[in-house]
């Protein structure tokens, strides 16, 4: 079963896109999409970076610290816009959390 | 059925709705999905079926070498996603090499289903094969009026064991609700049924008054009172569920004041593909007598049927219209209502949709559906390839 659902994406959250949500390069158009159930939604240019950063593995805390490093910007802004983003995502059901690995 | 991609949640600002941000921008790009009705062949015998009264026999439907050149025409200029549908889509042998096939192409699958065919291996298979997500319909929420509304013994509970499956195998799942005045009582329980069902979206579509369902009017056509009743239901439900449950509502159009913007406006950013291979405008399309189709068999490639066909061209834009949509200040947000519809109630597709209320026709259509509606007619017509049934005085 997929994870449950109302998921609260935080500093700790390792997210990914479930299987049902998948991010491409829509060569026609020109631009990234996420194709979900019935709907195409057009990510932007930094949604389209953190998803590609998002793998279940990294948490969003990593994420962040990697955009930080990258644009040289403030950790803590970059922290809130990615939390932003990808918590419309999970509202939207497009975003599921990585089970815990049993050791 | 609604719109394909339409009744989208606003756009944030990072995730915008493609759909919303391209299509009317661009001249008639094509369409981002595309419905393929690949067989008419069906079990059930839903009176409000959305498929022609004219069906395709088996020996018209395309092959299975044809629905894979369409899949990777249609991946090649530029559609992202396709659902496979029907009639009941199962009834294809060859479905899970099709599905298999689009997502080796690179197209994003979903399978409109009743459900009452597949298998839990079949679901694997298709699962396997990389179907990305499943759609349910149901008649109602138990097996008395489910059933009879089907007019498929089993059906229901049927359903209700596919969508478990569905979940198990981490498979996003809709439920497709048809609402009409038989069941819009069912529908708190519906709602309930889809949140135990662990769905993630549910569409709450009510029935629209073209080909079967025009045919069984007089048995399905709610009250005013239902339908005030059912979009206060949804209203209330998409707001206690936001995040669990997305819930897409359909409503029907005879009571509103303006018509609906049918298709997103007729070959605008929507086509579909009959079993027997005709590129249609919509799936009630071949209603319209009078217009020619062009289909995939054709000389013609998909990409060019669309930009130039005579039939997508016929009512695009506003050149075609006549009084009172000419001149009407709506014009080019509902495109002047559903053109199937205008055709089945006024015998000119170009005539205004009679849902609209400046249509001539609109007082009298919309006094006919209300009494109608409070009329004693609940006997079916079932769907099927001998022009249908009527149920019998004591049901079935």
């Amino acid at each position: 079963m997929a994870g449950p659902r109302h998921i609260s994406v935080n500093e700790a959250s390792r997210p990914v896109l479930p299987r049902h949500a998948k991010l491409k390069y829509d060569e026609t158009r020109k631009v990234w999409v996420i194709l979900a159930p019935e709907r195409v939604l057009a990510p932007d240019e930094i949604a389209v970076e953190v998803l590609q950063l998002c793998n279940g593995e990294r948490s969003v805390g990593d994420v962040s610290d990697q955009l930080a490093a990258k644009y040289a910007a403030p950790r803590e802004a970059i922290l809130a816009d990615v939390i932003t983003m990808l918590q419309d995502l999970a509202d939207k059901g497009f975003l599921t959390e990585a089970r815990e690995k049993t050791p | 059925m609604t719109d394909v991609l339409g009744n989208p949640p606003p756009p944030s600002d990072s995730l915008a709705v493609l759909e919303k941000q391209r299509s009317t921008a661009e001249a008639f790009g094509i369409p981002l999905a595309v419905l393929l009705e690949i067989t008419h062949r069906c079990p059930l015998q839903c009176p409000y079926c959305s498929n022609p009264v004219e069906l395709d026999r088996a020996g018209k439907e395309l092959t299975t070498d044809e629905w894979k050149k369409v899949l990777s025409e249609l991946a090649e200029i530029g559609v992202l996603q396709v659902h496979f549908s029907g009639g009941e889509p199962t009834a294809r042998k060859d479905l899970v090499e099709l599905v298999k096939h689009a997502s080796d192409v690179g197209l994003y699958t979903n399978l409109i289903t009743s459900a009452v065919l597949l298998t839990r291996e079949k679901l694997g298979e298709l699962a396997d094969a990389g179907l990305c997500h499943v759609q349910i319909s149901f008649q109602g929420i138990e097996e008395g009026l489910a059933d009879r509304v089907a007019g498929y013994k089993g059906g229901h509970r049927k359903k209700l064991e596919v969508a478990k499956w569905t979940r198990e195998l981490d498979l996003p799942l809709t439920v497709n609700a048809v609402m009409h005045r038989q069941n819009l009582h069912q529908l708190p329980d519906i709602i309930q049924m889809s949140i135990d069902l662990d769905a993630d979206r549910l569409e709450v579509a009510n029935v629209q008054y073209y080909g079967w369902a025009l045919k069984n009017r007089a048995a399905l056509m709610p009250t005013v009172a239902q339908l005030d009743e059912c979009t206060r239901l949804v209203e209330e439900a998409r707001e206690r569920l936001k995040g669990t449950l997305a819930i897409d509502y359909v409503v029907p159009d005879y009571y509103a004041l303006r018509p609906k913007k049918c298709m997103g406006g007729w070959g605008r950013q929507f086509f579909n593909i009959s079993p027997a291979g005709k590129v249609l405008p919509c799936h009630a399309a071949e209603s319209i007598t009078g217009l020619e189709f062009e289909s995939v068999r054709s000389n013609h490639s998909i990409a060019w049927i669309w930009q130039n066909s005579e039939a997508f061209n016929r009512y695009r834009g506003t050149g075609w219209m006549k009084e009172p949509c000419k001149s009407c200040e709506f014009r080019e947000i509902d495109f002047g209502g559903c053109r199937c519809q205008a055709f089945a109630l006024t015998g000119d597709a170009a005539n205004t949709d009679p849902a609209c209320a400046l249509s001539p026709l609109h007082e009298t259509i919309f006094k006919q559906a209300e009494a109608e509606a409070e009329g004693e007619t609940n006997r079916f017509l079932y769907r099927n390839f001998a022009g249908g049934t009527l149920e019998s005085e004591n049901g079935t």
